[in-house]
């Protein structure tokens, strides 16, 4: 049972993450770096709002249990705001870096797009922010041990499961949106973006009403899916192309008969 | 001095050079491989003087086109040394078991009344460890400077054969423990004696890429994980930081130990090619291209070099200092091999006339790393992974840190072109990162478990 939850769940949070990864970012040696970077930038990001949250927890009453959830709210929202905040950091520095690669190379063409960029950033804070929410609870479910013995709730790993999916595909397609709002200077899609980040994260505050919690999730996960798929520079007619096997770019880039 | 990024990026040595007579005589002899990375520009046509300034520009560029791919080669082996430590210290207990047995160079032990003495008795440890270092790496300088190679071969030989036999049966007898697994001695004795053999031949001698290339990451994982087991836990960190300000100190330093060794090297034009440095690929004609033209080559190595091609980046048996300080301490294996990591580190970076030949593509161009370097970070990562309550958040969080250190490394590398020690910023990184993961970011994301908080 428990090495079957594990798997289980493994397989859930982080499956079409690592496809992902293995199919468009493992081949290319730049890409793999850039989200390493990204990770590093969510990573230091998380330790600046736990740093502030630590602070405020010590000079709290520690005993009043409706402050320390107060102060977990405030932190979860704080750490919310940083990630947008280290996101947007991260941007500034790609561009720097793209314009001082292309002043340098022969080329005329950027080893690497903006919008790649985009994606693999977004995907690198993905990874980190589904590893740490998760990978604690993954070690645990293999057990020993017994779900829900006091009363909690009996769905705690898979639900941690799909959400931690949620997440990372979130972070993703909130990353290709963000830096292509940055690119317009869409202000607008900027916002819109750190507020469904909020949102996403507030309704986790439901918990364990899980229908609360993911449902909206993954209502705002195909929404964003739906713009970062428009951001990216798809449309219905290329995703009709692409699904019957029409699209004759696509067949010649991979030298496939029609 | 000499250009360093030569050995992580692909410039090939003979562009960057300091003599453009030297670059001269390089086009000259392989005129094929300068066409392609001087981007078809006919070697003849340009003056010395005027090579050395397009050198650099095209340098930048193939610096930046092929440092990426560089820096992949080096995470790879890095990450996969560091999970073997993670995954032996999650399931063997063996290695996170305290015996009480300490290395004799950390004598003052840490199970003290007052914190005050621990901190004190622990500092006393570093010191002793580092100082310990510090005499073995003079001690190679000498040695190295008075040209007794034969005797560092043999130390590096032999201790190189008890890290192969005599660490690995400990480590396999305790993964057959953990497992429960029964094993006979003399299926044993099979095991572990083509284990051993096999190991030294394949990085002593040749041997196919990838297995010697496996077996130095195994070499690194044992090592690292002796030191996780009989270091204690306040001496541990304390050499870990020690040894970045020191090997900053001997890189950087005039007088440094390491900066006299690869001055020393790069003088004699010799190629010191430790047996114990991880590469990418394999490097052929060892030092050949340059045994023909510049003259003051050593006259020992360069007859013997001409008949051996390599085909494990280590094919340096006999001939020149084919010794990595590395093994010199490990030999003694409670040595750091910091002062391995380092001297290796400088060797990888000292190599101006490893060449490929002129076959060679210029991303195939390898990446040199010195295993101590190995040994250090994974020592770090296991550590975390031992010790940490924040358990697997900082594992991964030391990780990352000390790939992102990795990456700054080589950058720098690539905009300053000189010797730069690789460990400081990499563990410096990653002591920040242990410390405030398993302090700050512990009880936040535990809270955060707890009531199934997302972030």
């Amino acid at each position: 049972m428990t090495v079957a939850v594990f798997f289980g769940c493994t397989f859930i949070a982080f499956g079409p993450a690592v496809a992902l990864f293995v199919f468009t970012i493992a081949r290319d040696p730049l890409r793999v770096i850039f989200l390493i970077a990204g990770a590093f930038f969510w990573l230091v990001s998380l330790l600046l709002s736990s740093l502030v949250w630590f602070i405020t927890v010590q000079i709290s009453n520690k005993n009043s249990a409706t402050q320390q959830t107060g102060l977990l709210i405030f932190g979860v929202v704080l750490s919310v705001l940083l990630q947008e905040a280290f996101r947007y950091g991260y941007y500034r520095l790609l561009k720097k870096a793209n314009e001082g690669l292309l002043a340098l190379s022969q080329e005329d063409t950027m080893p690497i797009s903006i919008r790649q960029l985009a994606y693999v950033s977004g995907l690198g804070f993905g990874f980190m922010s589904g590893a740490f929410s998760v990978v604690n609870i993954l070690s645990d479910s293999l057990g020993p041990g017994t779900v829900g013995i006091h009363g909690d709730p009996q769905h705690y790993f898979i639900s941690s499961a799909f959400m931690t999916l949620a997440i990372i595909l979130l972070h993703m397609f909130w990353g290709v949106v963000f830096f292509e709002s940055c690119e317009r200077q869409r202000w607008w899609a900027l916002g819109a973006v750190v507020i469904s980040h909020l949102v996403v994260s507030c309704v986790t505050f439901v918990n364990p009403h899980y229908q609360g919690s993911l449902i909206p999730t993954y209502i705002i996960l195909s929404i964003m899916a739906a713009w970062a798929y428009l951001c990216a520079g798809g449309s219905l007619r290329n995703l009709k192309l692409c699904l019957t096997c029409k699209d004759k770019d696509f067949l010649l880039a991979n030298h496939r008969p029609r | 001095v000499f250009d360093l990024s030569q050995h992580f990026l692909s410039v090939p040595p003979c562009l960057r050079s300091n003599d453009g007579t030297e670059v001269n005589r390089h086009t000259e002899t392989t005129p094929s491989r300068n066409e392609v990375e001087l981007n078809g520009q006919p070697p003849t046509a340009r003056p010395p003087q005027v090579l050395t300034d397009s050198e650099e520009d095209e340098d930048e560029e193939l610096t930046l086109k092929y440092g990426a791919k560089h820096v992949i080669m080096l995470f790879v082996p890095v990450t996969l040394c560091m999970v073997v430590v993670v995954a032996t210290i999650k399931s063997v207990s063996f290695y996170t078991q305290k015996d009480g047995q300490q290395l004799i160079y950390t004598p003052f032990r840490e199970d003290t009344e007052t914190v005050g003495q621990r901190a004190l008795n622990s500092m006393l440890n570093a010191f002793i460890m580092i100082g310990v270092i510090l005499v073995m790496t003079l001690v190679l300088v000498v040695l190295y400077k008075y040209r007794c190679y034969k005797v560092i071969q043999a130390w590096l030989f032999f201790s190189n054969l008890l890290l192969l036999f005599f660490f690995s049966l400990i480590y396999l007898g305790e993964v057959f423990k953990t497992y429960n697994v029964a094993m006979d001695y003399f299926t044993l004795a099979v095991i572990i004696w083509n284990f051993g053999v096999v190991g030294m031949i394949c990085i002593h001698w040749k041997g196919p890429l990838r297995l010697q290339q496996a077996y130095l990451i195994m070499i690194s994982a044992l090592m690292a994980l002796v030191f996780i087991k009989y270091l204690p836990e306040w001496t541990a960190w304390l050499i870990l930081a020690a040894i970045s300000v020191y090997d900053l100190l001997a890189v950087l330093c005039p007088k440094g130990p390491l900066r006299i060794l690869v001055e020393t090297a790069q003088e004699r034009n010799e190629t010191i090619f430790p047996a114990l440095i991880y590469s990418s690929t394999v490097v052929w004609l060892f030092n050949m291209a340059d045994s023909a033209e510049t003259g003051n080559n050593s006259s020992h190595p360069v007859p013997q070099q001409e008949n051996q091609v390599a085909m494990a980046p280590t094919a340096q048996p006999e001939d020149d200092g084919g010794f990595t300080p590395a093994w010199v301490n490990q030999q003694q294996h409670q040595l750091g091999p910091m002062q391995s990591s380092e001297d290796s580190r400088r060797e990888i970076q000292e190599l101006p006339s490893a060449r490929p030949p002129p076959v060679e593509d210029d991303e195939e161009r390898g990446v040199k790393l010195g295993l101590g370097d190995f040994i250090f970070y994974s020592m770090l990562v296991g550590k975390a992974s031992a010790t940490a309550s924040g358990d697997w958040n900082t594992t991964i969080a030391c990780f990352v840190a000390i790939l992102i250190g990795l990456c700054l490394t080589l950058l720098l590398l690539a905009i300053f072109k000189k010797a730069l020690p690789a460990l400081p910023i990499s563990i410096t990184f990653g002591l920040v990162f242990y410390f405030a993961t398993d302090n700050l970011v512990r009880p936040f994301m535990d809270q955060l478990a707890v009531h199934q908080f997302y972030i």
